[in-house]
């Protein structure tokens, strides 16, 4: 049977490694849905255009934008937002290099630096900028964040 | 926020993708075959295109293929650029799917979605174009496979209710030397100024580009004019750029003028770099 | 041993709300039965509305209702009443409200949004503040001077687009220029850019029965929103509740009161219903105010010595469609504008003019990062006429106590600050005497730029804040404030200057970071880099109190005088025997006898702060006092230029402040470079662009352009310490500082490097080779 969903109704979702059903539109993007209906607002709406990154969230372990994906999409794959995080060494480090001033851009952030820490543990400064370059900031002179990165990633500033 | 309703479908097949097309449509509901979603995410945020169905069509099996088969390199029309990346068949593909948008995008961004969307710039299609690949589509009645040439003219361009279903890309192409560089206004994340890709193939250079026209090519008469070994380098790439198949866009990001004089620039260096 | 705070870098005390996504901001309240307002925004950059027909869209599915600008003829604005909340009559620029739709979800509403058809009669439009300034430029506001202003200072000009007009006449110009060698003239062009803080403005509007007035904004001025309301719609000031949370960048761009005044009338409408408008990114760029854009022409003198001698400045602010605060900005650069050196003749005309652009709004540095860029130009091309350092240039020059301000303040070393320590120290880490153009290569060469920078507030004369200490039973403190926390930490450094005063464990100070303008002390706005000024004085005045209520207590108590006593570690003690003791907690919240007998009750320490000794500008001199004092700096930067396609990368960016004291060693460094980063990115890339309809192209973050991460400079950043003497600990403001002297000291780099004069912004490649090929022609 194709999966399809022709209106509003409950979908299942895989969210920080529960289950959980939310009713949504077809139409509704996974931001709205987590935030919107199922009160998870870690993730933010900055643009919903794809271009700031505020409401990153991992994709099987992928950051994506939660704007720039439909929350039926997100069927079948496992979602994690900044509030399944708890006291990750990167969250550390961004309380300790002072990665955040405002705060809103922080849980997009966090989300790309642990997708990139999990999936590149060993990755090189290059990578490292390839990745946080999804990611605005507007407080921060971006030099925080990248040291926050450095220290979980045990790079050494070029 | 979409301001409007729209129905989702995921069909597992070629055969029941098309046939829901063919369907919806009869419904009048204008179906979309939908790939990544960026580019129809957020123009329906604002409204630009309205559609009452998408048909995702990431469960599709052969859409998600990328593997050699035979001389071929084939990619799905559904695998995303950071798959591409990642796996690396074709280095020059990489590199110019690497600069679209950024690297979050790129995980959800399809190649079949940037060579069939409405944005202009279609940065990944400019590899394609210069490994004469071969494209599959997928229509209610008939399957066919087209040289890129014949169905990539500015844009694709498909009958309706066809669905690229993959890319065929020649093996021989894909280690041949190559050039990629994209140069924007000035802030790297941003949509090219001119994005330029080449590769040479039997000793000549080809050349294909976005951004400095509002349509990507491959520039053939470029081309001629600057395979002129002999020739003084300036000397070739001032004929090459008499040999433009439009004019140079004039925008915010950049006065025709300039893309004259940024487009020359890169010319040479690619000539340099790959003749050198 | 005391507990030491001031000086430490203590963590932020929302750090971990806002590392686990805890923390909320004003959107992340997910109210039921809350309504959606979506904006109607005109596409007409300058037009009479002809019609509005709702017909079609009142019928669309959720939709409640449907105002206009008709609905509500009201006046609104912080210095002249010259803005409708929502477009009345005519509309004067691309984007500005013109109705709102109120549906039951916001997809509903914005699909209503299509169905209003609004018919405009287009009438001449007018870019750029040049030529809105010449006679028979096409009026924006027809009667600009029959506006109610809200000030005393503020001089609109009949029958023109100049909303006001500050003057500055000191000394004798033409003895100035009789004692000149070298005098250089220039013009400087700035367009506007916006605040992109993260978090778009969006608010939420109720009313309660009983005509309570709540609103939820995401905004640096709570007490401004009240105040607002209760002015337009005439609402007593008491029955108005404005709640703040965190907010999500501000940048100034939050200090402006819009979103509120409709929200409030789109809830009025619907019976008091609460009703949510929220910005998106396009209508926080087009909709809602952005950076003034400025002309500026320079004029400037120097003897044979290279001392300065005349200045002329005009400066032409770019406001937009309405004044707004355009108006204190162009006051801030008349009032500032010989930067920080000292000119003893000095003329300017600083006029704010409207425009078919967006109004503009503060941004941070108000107005110095603009004239500071017109001004260090004109000095590196004196610097290169004259054959002198330009370094060494703005040494001669440098201000210094004794000196007077352009607006005739006499300047001291506590008010003004040491600028020649700054550039002493500016010299060796910018490597200044190993050359500031050095050729790597046949197409590569490095330059250095620099700038110095100043700044004082500029607040009304009666600016105030308050502050509430609260002590808890268990001797812990509550603080409380009306200071938003929109970003650098300063509830933080509160914090700190409490803990410092109370000589206790900051981790025992707990502060209230929401604001309640019906629970928190008044704070007069969140801008300025004020807070740690205006508010830390008033928490050192409650806190101050809170320990003689503590003395007096536990004299009574312990049978002493409360002058043998003194507070801390919780603790009030015997100053001659501090092991004779008691703990605040047993005394914090009544002292209660063995006999089971109380006396005193809760101690509440409560502070104020008003500014002292400001003056209003004369209007024909300029002569008074605009603020408290001055915070000093110099900036550089380093670049590697490539002559052949002109592009360049920024290696390094220097910056050095007189911050009379570093209170958080780690929150001044990310505060300070989050402002060169943004300087960087005004000067680099963004900018506000218009087509000939005055249409914004650059309305969203994919066309709109910040700096993005990897981009950046090496930072350096230190500081001189030259205590400001009535300020907490003696610290200067420092929040805006870091953007002030960015773009100037890159277009002083660049134009070295290109060997071209770069004026304007921003300072993209493209402009480089225009402006070399220009010359080649
Ligand atoms: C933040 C951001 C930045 C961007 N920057 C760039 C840039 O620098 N350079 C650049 O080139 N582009 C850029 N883009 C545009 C981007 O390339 C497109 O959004 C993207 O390529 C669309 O791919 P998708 O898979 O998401 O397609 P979708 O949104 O799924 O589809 C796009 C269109 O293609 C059609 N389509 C998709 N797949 C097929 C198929 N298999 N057969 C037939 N039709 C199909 C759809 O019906 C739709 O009309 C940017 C986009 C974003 C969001």
């Amino acid at each position: 049977m194709m999966f399809q969903m022709q209106q509003i109704g409950p979908i299942q979702l895989d969210i920080n490694g529960a289950k959980i059903s939310a009713v949504v539109r077809p139409a509704d993007t996974l931001l709205y849905a987590l935030r919107e209906v199922l009160g998870l607002t870690a993730a933010k709406p900055g643009c919903e255009n794809g271009d700031c990154g505020s409401c990153t969230v991992l994709v099987d372990g992928l950051p994506v934008k939660s704007c720039l994906m439909l929350a039926v999409e997100a069927v079948g794959h496992k979602i994690t937002t900044l509030e399944g995080l708890q006291d990750a060494p990167i969250q550390k480090a961004f309380v300790e290099h002072r990665a955040f001033q405002c705060g809103y851009c922080t849980p997009g952030f966090i989300m790309t630096c642990q997708g990139l820490i999990e999936k590149h543990p060993d990755a090189d400064e290059d990578t490292m900028f390839t990745w946080l370059e999804s990611n605005i900031c507007r407080c921060t002179s971006y030099e925080e964040i990248t040291g926050a990165v450095r220290s979980v990633l045990n790079i050494t500033p070029e | 926020m979409i301001p409007f309703d729209f129905e989702y479908y995921q069909p597992a097949s070629i055969a029941e993708a098309v046939q829901l097309y063919n369907d919806l449509q009869q419904n009048g509901k204008a179906p979309m075959y939908y790939g990544g979603g960026t580019e129809i995410i957020t123009m329906a945020r604002n409204s630009s295109i309205k559609t009452q169905a998408v048909i995702d069509i990431k469960q599709i099996p052969e859409c998600q293929q990328l593997e050699t088969k035979g001389q071929s390199l084939i990619i799905g029309a559904a695998v995303t650029l950071t798959a591409i990346a990642e796996a690396n068949p074709f280095p020059l593909l990489t590199q110019a799917g690497s600069r679209v948008a950024d690297h979050s995008v790129q995980n959800k961004i399809t190649l079949g979605g940037n060579v069939c969307g409405t944005i202009i710039y279609h940065e990944a299609v400019l590899p394609l174009l210069l490994a004469d690949s071969e494209v599959c589509i997928s229509g209610i009645n008939e399957s066919r496979t087209e040289s890129i040439h014949t169905v990539f003219d500015q844009q694709m361009r498909l009958n309706n209710g066809e669905l690229v279903v993959q890319f065929k890309i020649p093996l021989e192409y894909t280690s041949l030397p190559h050039w990629h560089v994209k140069k924007t206004k000035l802030e790297k994340i941003d949509y090219p100024l001119i994005t330029l890709c080449a590769l040479k193939k039997d000793g000549a250079i080809r050349i294909a580009l976005s951004g400095a026209c509002s349509f990507p090519f491959r520039g053939r008469a470029m081309e001629k004019a600057l395979n002129q070994p002999g020739e003084d380098l300036s000397k070739r790439v001032a004929q090459a750029l008499q040999q433009l198949p439009g004019p140079l866009q004039d925008t915010v990001a950049g006065s025709s003028n300039y893309r004259r004089f940024v487009l020359g620039n890169l010319l040479e260096d690619a000539i340099d770099g790959l003749e050198g | 041993m005391d507990y030491i705070s001031v000086g430490e870098s203590v963590p932020r005390k929302d750090a971990w709300e806002k590392a686990s996504g805890a923390a909320r901001y004003n959107s992340d309240r997910i109210q039921p039965g809350l309504l959606h307002g979506a904006l109607v925004t005109s596409t007409c950059a300058h037009g009479l509305i002809k019609s509005i027909d709702l017909g079609a869209a009142l019928t669309m599915p959720g939709v409640i209702n449907i105002i206009t600008g008709a609905d509500f003829p009201v006046l609104s604005g912080p210095v002249l009443e010259d803005h409708p909340p929502l477009a009345s009559g005519k509309v004067r620029y691309y984007g500005e409200p013109v109705a709102v739709v109120i549906a039951a979800t916001e997809a509903q509403a914005v699909a209503a949004v299509g169905a209003v058809n609004i018919e405009y009669e287009a009438l001449p439009i007018v870019t750029s503040p040049l030529d809105s300034f010449k006679p028979g430029a096409p009026l924006i506001h027809e009667r600009v001077d029959l506006y109610k202003r809200m000030v005393s200072d503020v001089y609109p000009e009949k029958d023109t687009n100049i909303a006001d007009h500050i003057k500055i006449r000191k000394g004798d110009l033409p003895k100035g220029w009789a004692a000149s060698h070298t005098i250089i003239e220039a013009e400087y062009d700035l367009p506007q850019a916006d605040h992109i803080a993260m978090e778009t403005r969006n608010v939420q509007a109720e009313i309660l029965p009983g005509d309570e007035v709540v609103i939820h904004s995401s905004s640096q001025t709570p007490f401004s929103i009240r105040k607002e309301i209760s002015s337009c719609f005439g609402i007593d000031l008491g029955k108005i509740t404005v709640h703040v949370p965190l907010v999500g960048g501000g940048f100034g761009g939050k200090a402006a009161v819009q979103l509120e005044l409709i929200a409030y009338m789109a809830s009025l409408s619907v019976g008091g219903r609460p009703v949510k408008i929220a910005n998106t990114r396009e209508q926080d760029i087009s909709t809602s105010p952005s950076q003034l854009g400025l002309h500026a022409r320079i004029k400037l003198g120097a003897d044979q010595s290279g001392r300065f001698t005349a200045l002329e400045a005009i400066f032409m602010v770019d406001s937009g469609a309405y004044c707004d605060i355009g108006s204190r900005m162009a006051k801030s650069m008349a009032m500032n504008c010989t930067g920080p050196y000292r000119i003893d003749n000095v003329w300017c005309d600083s006029y704010c003019i409207y425009t078919n652009h967006i109004y503009a709004t503060s941004f941070r540095g108000f107005g110095h990062l603009e004239f500071t860029f017109a001004l260090e130009r004109s000095l590196d091309k004196l610097a290169a006429q004259m054959q002198l350092d330009p370094l060494e240039l703005r040494r001669r020059n440098a201000l210094k106590a004794g000196d007077s301000s352009p607006t005739q303040v006499a300047l001291t070393t506590s008010n003004l600050g040491n600028l020649e320590a700054c550039l002493d120290k500016l010299k060796s880490l910018i490597n200044w005497d190993q050359g500031r153009y050095i050729s790597i290569d046949a197409n590569t060469v490095r330059s250095k730029g620099i700038s110095c920078l100043w700044k004082t507030s500029n607040s009304p004369t009666d600016a105030f804040s308050g502050a509430m200490v609260i002590i808890n039973p268990d001797g812990s403190i509550n603080l409380i404030v009306g200071a938003v926390e929109i970003g650098p930490g300063m509830l933080t450094t509160l914090a700190q200057i409490l803990a410092e005063k109370m000589k206790m464990d900051i981790n025992r100070i707990h502060v209230h970071m929401p604001v309640d303008t019906r629970v928190s002390p008044h704070h007069w706005k969140t801008v300025g880099s004020m807070t740690t000024y205006m508010v830390g004085k008033a928490v050192l005045e409650a806190a101050q109190d809170a320990i003689n209520q503590l003395l007096s207590l536990a004299a009574m108590v312990l049978k002493v005088s409360p002058s043998d006593l003194d507070v801390a570690r919780e603790r009030v003690y015997l100053k001659d025997n501090p092991d004779y003791y008691m703990d605040i907690a047993d005394i914090g919240h009544a002292y209660k006898y063995p006999d089971g007998n109380s006396v005193g009750g809760q101690v509440i320490g409560r502070g104020s702060f008003v500014m002292r000794h400001l003056t209003p500008l004369d209007p024909n001199t300029g002569r008074g006092r605009p603020g408290p004092a001055w915070t000093v700096g110099a900036q550089a930067v380093e670049v590697e230029y490539n002559r052949r396609d002109h592009s360049y990368k920024i290696l390094k960016a220097v910056t050095v402040l007189d911050a009379g004291k570093v209170i958080n060693p780690k929150h001044a460094r990310g505060v300070i470079t989050g402002g060169v980063s943004m300087g960087l990115g005004v000067a680099t890339r963004e900018e506000i662009i218009y087509d000939e309809q005055g249409q914004i192209g650059t309305s969203s973050l994919r066309t709109y352009k910040v700096l993005h991460c990897g981009q950046q400079p090496e930072y350096v950043v230190d500081y001189v310490e030259t205590p400001l003497l009535d300020s907490p600990y003696g610290a200067r403001p420092i929040g805006e500082h870091g953007i002030i002297g960015m773009p100037a000291a890159l277009a002083n780099s660049l134009s070295l490097a290109a060997g071209i004069e770069l004026d304007q912004l921003p300072l993209t490649p493209e402009l480089i080779w225009k402006r070399l090929e220009e010359e080649k022609r």
